[in-house]
C-alpha cells in the first residue's frame, strides 16, 4: 500500500533507531509526551520501546477520545439508546465503554435498545433518511480530525431539513488539552512528569495545521513535532525531538509534511466554525473540566442538537474508585501502575475507558507488550 | 488517535463524492471538506472523509530524510 | 393427493411448510430430497442407519448463522457443508456423512433456500459426502434471520493417527495452508454498513482431501485446526492453551493478500482475527516440516502454505509475534468481537 509500506520499513527503523542512540547526550533528559492514542498504538504495536535508549522515556498522552470522554456522558447516550423512538448509532469504538454501573452501549443493545454502530457520520445520516419514523441520533466523538464530518452532515441535516436527525456532540479541541497538561501542577512546579517535548498530532493537524502550537512551544519552551502514525514517523519525530534538546531549542517542526501545512485545512476549520461554538467548559475524564475544550452546537442548528431535543443534562459521575485512567491519561502513571490492570481490568471485562479503546494506553499495554513484564 | 490511509482517487462522483482505493479495496468517500481534487491524487481519509491531498513531493522528502539517515549509519 | 409443485420463483416459505403435514412433505420430497438424493435419504426413515468400519469415530457438530446467506465465494449453504467437513478433518478423521437442520424464518422466497440447498448439495457432492438425514422447522417472522442451519458431521480416525490440540510441543513448527483472513474480509465487503468493496472471494472449501494426503505423509502431525471465527491468533492461543506451551511467530511468513491487509487498514482491523473458512494450521515436529510443506503445496487448497513460526516452552502460555518492522509482540486472544474502529 502506496505512503504507509514505505513508512513501515524495520530496516530503516533500526537505523533511525541507532541515530537516536548516538545522538543522545550524557546527563541530559529526554522524557517526551506522544499526545495522540495513534502514536501510543504504533509505539506498543510495533514494538518501538525496545529500539530506544534507556535514556529516552515515552509518555503517554490523553489523545484518545474514546479515553477521555467522561462516565457521565456515556450514560447519558445509553440512557437515549433506551428510549423506545430513538436509534442511537455511534462509532464502533464507543460501544463496549463502560458507563456507570457496569452498562456499555453494547449491553443497551442486547437488552433491546436500537443501537446501529456507523463507519461515518454520513451513514447516520443516510439511517435518518431510510427510517422517517425514528429519531436517529449520532453520538459524536472526537477531535479536530472527526468533528468537520460532523459538520458536514449537520449542514446536510439542515439543508434536506431531516426532522429525525439530530447529533450528541462530544468533540473535544486537542490544544486546550495540550495546554491543560503544562498547566498542571505536576509539570509546571511539582516536576512529578517529567516533560522535555510533545510528539504532535498527525491527523488533527491535517485539520488545524501546525500554527496552534507554536503557542506553546513559545510559551513553556517545549519543542514540538508533528509526526505521521506509522512507526517510521514516529521514530523520525523522536530523532528530531532529540537534536532540539541538544541544541537547547524549542520550535514547531513537522515531520507529517505530506499531509500537515502551518495552516491545515482552512475549509474544514469554516465550516466546524459555522456549525459549531465553544463550550465555556466540558469534562475530560482524567482532565476534568478543562475550559473551552469542547464544542456545542450552534444555535442556527439547535433543531438538530440531540442535547436540547432530548434536554441531556450534564451529569458528573465519578470513575470506578480503584481506577487510575484519569492519572494514566495526565502521564502520571503508567498502566502496570494501576492495581485493577490485568486482574480486573482487561479488554474482555474493562473497569476504565484506557481498556477499551485500542489506542488507550492500558489496551495497547496488555495487547501488544505484557510479555515485557512477565518473568 | 483518529484513523485514517492515504487512498487513491479513482473516480469523481456527483454531490461531492469520490470512488477511493487501497489495497485492491474500493471505498466511496465523501469529499465536501478538499476542494479541487483529481483522479489520482492520494487523500487522507477519515470516517469515509477525505481530509486533506497527500503532497507526494514531501512524501518523498520525508522517504528521501530516512534514507539519508541510513546512508549516514 | 398432490397439489401444484412448490412455486420456486416467486413463492416464500409459510409456516405450513413447517407444521409436519402435506405441504412439509411436498417441500422435503421436491427440494430436500431431490437436491441430496441419496439411497439412505430415499428410504424416509426419520434416521439414517448405515454400517461403519471397527476403529476411532469422530462427531462434531456446528451451527451456522450468517449475514448476509449469500457472500462472493459461498453462502450459508457450501459453509455448513465445508465447515462441519473440515471440524471433522481436524482429527486427522475421514468424513463420512452429514446430518443437516434447517431453521428457516417464515417469509424467506423459496428460490432463495432452493439455491441455497442446491448449493450445498453440490458442495457434498463434490466432497463425496453425502447428508443422510435431516430435519425442517418454519419459525414465525421476526424470530430468525432468515435461515439458520446446523450440521452434524461423523467420520473415522484412521489408525496410528492421534490428532489433538493439547499435543503441541517446544520445538514443533507451525504450518498455516493459505492466506489469512479472506473469508470474513468477503463477507463484511457484503455488509452495507462497512461501505467497502473488493473481488476478493470467500475460502470457503472442504479440507479433507488435503488433511488425507498431510496425515498420509507426515503421520507425526501432532495438532490440525481450522482458524474461522476469532482468526490464526484466537486459534493460536487456543492451541497454545490446551498444549500449555508458547508459540512465535514471523509476521513476514504469514501469507496475506493485499486486499485483506487494506480493508484491515480502512476499518481499524487486525487480519490475524479476521476469520477462514477453508485453511487450516499444522503443528508437527520440526524436523518434518518441510516434507509436510511440500505436501501442502502440491495440493490446490495448500498452495500458498508456509511455515510461519515454532512452539517454545513458556508457563504464561503467550502467543508472540516478530513483526515485519523487527520489534516483537503479543497476539492475543479477540476481547469480545472484532468491531471496526475509527480510533
Amino acid at each position: 500500500m502506496k505512503y504507509i509500506d514505505e513508512f513501515r520499513d524495520g530496516a530503516l527503523a533500526r537505523n533511525i533507531a541507532a541515530s537516536i542512540a548516538g545522538e543522545v547526550e550524557a546527563g541530559l533528559r529526554y522524557a517526551l509526551m506522544e499526545f495522540c492514542g495513534g502514536h501510543t498504538h504504533a509505539i506498543s504495536r510495533y514494538g518501538i520501546e525496545d529500539l530506544l535508549p534507556a535514556q529516552v522515556r515515552m509518555i503517554h498522552g490523553p489523545g484518545c477520545p474514546v479515553c477521555v470522554l467522561p462516565m457521565g456522558r456515556i450514560d447519558a447516550a445509553i440512557a437515549l439508546a433506551g428510549r423506545p423512538e430513538v436509534t442511537l448509532c455511534t462509532y464502533g469504538d464507543l460501544l463496549r465503554v463502560p458507563g456507570s454501573k457496569r452498562q456499555s452501549l453494547m449491553k443497551a443493545k442486547a437488552a433491546g435498545a436500537d443501537v446501529r454502530m456507523v463507519t461515518s457520520a454520513a451513514d447516520a445520516l443516510g439511517i435518518a433518511a431510510a427510517f422517517p419514523d425514528r429519531q436517529v441520533v449520532f453520538f459524536a466523538i472526537g477531535f479536530e480530525t472527526t468533528t468537520p464530518p460532523t459538520a458536514v452532515v449537520l449542514k446536510q441535516a439542515k439543508a434536506r431539513d431531516l426532522a429525525n436527525f439530530s447529533v450528541f456532540c462530544n468533540h473535544v479541541l486537542t490544544p486546550a488539552a495540550i495546554g491543560n497538561i503544562l498547566e498542571s501542577p505536576e509539570v509546571r512546579q511539582l516536576g512529578t512528569v517529567p516533560l522535555d517535548g510533545f510528539i504532535g498530532p498527525a491527523h488533527v493537524s491535517t485539520v488545524i495545521g501546525s500554527r496552534p502550537y507554536e503557542y506553546f512551544a513559545e510559551e513553556y519552551q517545549k519543542p514540538v513535532v508533528i509526526a505521521g502514525f506509522e512507526p517510521l514517523d514516529v521514530l523520525q519525530a523522536i530523532l528530531m525531538l532529540v537534536r532540539q534538546i541538544n541544541q537547547g531549542r524549542y520550535d514547531v517542526e513537522n515531520e507529517f509534511s505530506r499531509a500537515v501545512t502551518r495552516d491545515g485545512n482552512r475549509k474544514a476549520q469554516a465550516l466546524v466554525a459555522e456549525v459549531f461554538e465553544l463550550r465555556p467548559v466540558f469534562e475530560w475524564r482524567g482532565l476534568g473540566q478543562v475550559p473551552y475544550s469542547g464544542l456545542a452546537i450552534k444555535q442556527a442548528y439547535a433543531a438538530w442538537d440531540a442535547e436540547r431535543r432530548f434536554a441531556i443534562a450534564a451529569a458528573s459521575v465519578p470513575d470506578h474508585k480503584g481506577c487510575d485512567c484519569g492519572a494514566i491519561l495526565r502521564g502520571l502513571k503508567k498502566p502496570s501502575d494501576c492495581k485493577l490492570f490485568g486482574n480486573v481490568c482487561t479488554p474482555d471485562n474493562p473497569i476504565g475507558s484506557c481498556m477499551v479503546s485500542a489506542e488507550g494506553a492500558c489496551a495497547a499495554h496488555w495487547t501488544y507488550g505484557r510479555f515485557r513484564g512477565a518473568a | 488517535m483518529c484513523l485514517a490511509l492515504p487512498a487513491r482517487v479513482l473516480e469523481l462522483l456527483a454531490d461531492e463524492q469520490a470512488m477511493v482505493e487501497l489495497g485492491g479495496v474500493t471505498k466511496q468517500i465523501s469529499v465536501a471538506l478538499v476542494d479541487d481534487l483529481a483522479v489520482g491524487d492520494y487523500v487522507i481519509v477519515h470516517v469515509g472523509f477525505a481530509l486533506a491531498r497527500l503532497d507526494p513531493e514531501e512524501a518523498a522528502k520525508t522517504l528521501a530524510l530516512f534514507a539519508e539517515m541510513a546512508a549516514a549509519s | 393427493m398432490k397439489g401444484p409443485p412448490l412455486d420456486f420463483r416467486n413463492g416464500m416459505v409459510d409456516m405450513s411448510h413447517g407444521g409436519g403435514g402435506r405441504a412439509m412433505a411436498q417441500l422435503v420430497d421436491e427440494l430436500f430430497i431431490a437436491a441430496f438424493d441419496n439411497d439412505l435419504l430415499r428410504q424416509r426413515n426419520d434416521q439414517a442407519s448405515f454400517a461403519v468400519e471397527a476403529g476411532r469415530m469422530v462427531m462434531t457438530t456446528d451451527g451456522y448463522v450468517i449475514s448476509p446467506l449469500f457472500f462472493p465465494g459461498g453462502d450459508i449453504g457450501s459453509l455448513a457443508v465445508h465447515g462441519t467437513i473440515n471440524d471433522v478433518a481436524m482429527a486427522g478423521a475421514v468424513p463420512l456423512a452429514l446430518s443437516a437442520s434447517f431453521i428457516i424464518e417464515e417469509g424467506l422466497p423459496l428460490a432463495d433456500l432452493r439455491r441455497i440447498v442446491l448449493s450445498m448439495a453440490a458442495a457434498s457432492r463434490e466432497a463425496g459426502v453425502p447428508v443422510v438425514t435431516g430435519d425442517t422447522k418454519v419459525v414465525e417472522r421476526g424470530k430468525g434471520d432468515g435461515l439458520f442451519i446446523t450440521t452434524t458431521g461423523i467420520g473415522r480416525v484412521p489408525p496410528g493417527i492421534t490428532i489433538s490440540g493439547d499435543l503441541a510441543r517446544p520445538g514443533d513448527a507451525i504450518l498455516v495452508s493459505g492466506s489469512m483472513g479472506d473469508h470474513g474480509v468477503a463477507v463484511m465487503s457484503q455488509r452495507e454498513n462497512l461501505g467497502f468493496a473488493t473481488d476478493l472471494k470467500s475460502d470457503s472449501a472442504a479440507l479433507h482431501g488435503l488433511v488425507a494426503a498431510m496425515v498420509a505423509a507426515t503421520p507425526s502431525i501432532h495438532c490440525l485446526r481450522d482458524p474461522t471465527r476469532g482468526g490464526l491468533a484466537s486459534t493460536l492461543n487456543e492451541l497454545a492453551h490446551q498444549s500449555g506451551v508458547g508459540m512465535i511467530i514471523e509476521e513476514t511468513a504469514i501469507p496475506l493478500r493485499a486486499e485483506v491487509a487494506g480493508a484491515c487498514e480502512l476499518l481499524g482491523l487486525d487480519p490475524l482475527y479476521v476469520a477462514n473458512e477453508g485453511k487450516l494450521i499444522a503443528i508437527l515436529p520440526e524436523a518434518e516440516a518441510s516434507r509436510l510443506l511440500a505436501v501442502m503445496r502440491d495440493h490446490p487448497l495448500g498452495r500458498e502454505a508456509a511455515v510461519i513460526g515454532r512452539v517454545v516452552e513458556d508457563r504464561h502460555r503467550f502467543v508472540q509475534m516478530q513483526t515485519a518492522f523487527g520489534g516483537r509482540r503479543i497476539v492475543d486472544w479477540l476481547a469480545g468481537e472484532q468491531l471496526p474502529r475509527i480510533c
